[in-house]
């Protein structure tokens, strides 16, 4: 259970982007969570409610957008979606992968009003 | 009218920064440090024992021990022989770069080779925190089963090295080493692995030769 200091890392860079605009709310937050990131959306919207409180953030929407982990075959340049117990190349059954997208852990953007 | 403004931070980025403060700190120092990650019961604290022991009277050794409230680990280390540092969590699931900074101010760098930060046991929220060492290892054990390089990539993705513990159990508990590794394979292509026992003591003298080989590397680096 580590979505707290997330949320808490999540709302001080929220706010720090949107002093420097001169923003006096933000209204929506635009996080962006591979799949093999290892974050539960419930729980950041748990703490998120809480920690937000009193703050120019106070009741803004949190966007999730999920992104699945897609990996290049490095031997025949096969894109793919691992499945759970094979992650290797469902083509030529190389394991010299390398992962393109699913490890996302970011902040993208945020909507905020003057 | 909202106001769209792009951000592309990363969510830790704080932390990472602190970690990189870390890093800097050991390297002044000229201190090499590791954080040694597993899930509770695979042995991270037999193995930093086993560690101290094997590296006795040719490194000189400290120890960040990260758990939630108590310090038996911590004690442990510090019969072995070495010096060690007790953070409480307090229940937190993982050791950040804010506590191992505040850890390094109670610990007398100058008097040590290496420094060794076991971190809480938990195989899913240590991945995403770093702390400023210079290697990463995660120790994997037999009972734990073979399928877990699929169930937690994360953990197995950016370590510098897997110790595969407690393979006097093989011939009694079912796991395909094949399977494990083919995991790891895809993760963490080429990463350093070891099998040993910290309880019979095979293989641990490839982790300890890997381990001094990592130390003096970097001592002749930061003398450069």
């Amino acid at each position: 259970m580590h979505e707290l200091a997330v949320t808490e890392s999540l709302l001080e860079i929220a706010v720090r982007h949107a002093q420097t605009q001169n923003a006096s709310r933000i209204t929506d937050l635009y996080l962006v969570l591979g799949q093999w990131s290892s974050i539960v959306d419930d729980s950041i919207q748990f703490y998120w409610d809480i920690i937000s409180d009193g703050t120019i953030a106070k009741g803004a929407t949190l966007h999730f957008r999920r992104v699945p982990v897609l990996l290049t075959c490095q031997d025949c340049g096969k894109e793919y979606q691992p499945a759970s117990e094979e992650f290797a190349c469902p083509c030529c059954g190389g394991t010299h992968v390398k992962v393109k997208t699913g490890e996302e852990f970011h902040l993208e953007a945020i909507d905020v009003e003057e | 009218m909202p106001q769209r403004i792009p951000v592309v931070e990363k969510i830790l980025s704080a932390n990472d920064r602190l970690a990189s403060e870390n890093q800097s700190r050991f390297d002044a120092a000229k201190v090499f440090a590791i954080n040694v990650m597993a899930s509770p019961g695979a042995g991270k604290t037999s193995l930093i024992e086993q560690t101290i022991k094997g590296l006795e009277g040719r490194l000189r050794i400290g120890m960040i021990n990260g758990d939630i409230a108590t310090s038996f680990d911590a004690d442990r280390a510090q019969a072995a022989g070495a010096i060690a540092i007790q953070i409480n969590t307090g229940g937190d699931c993982h050791l950040d770069a804010v506590m191992v900074k505040s850890a390094l101010s109670k610990l007398d760098l100058g008097a040590l080779d290496l420094v060794i930060i076991e971190n809480v046991g938990n195989l899913v929220c240590p991945a995403d925190f770093k702390l400023g060492t210079h290697k990463s290892v995660l120790v994997a054990s037999i009972p734990e089963g073979d399928d877990k390089p699929y169930k937690y990539p994360g953990m197995y993705r950016g370590v510098n090295a897997v110790v595969i513990n407690k393979i006097d159990l093989l011939p009694y508990v079912p796991f395909r080493m094949d399977f494990f590794k083919k995991g790891i394979e895809v993760l963490n292509p080429g990463v350093t692995q070891f099998e040993l026992s910290c309880q019979t003591g095979e293989g641990l003298a490839g982790w300890l030769a890997w381990l001094e080989g990592q130390v003096q590397e970097f001592i002749r680096s930061q003398r450069k």
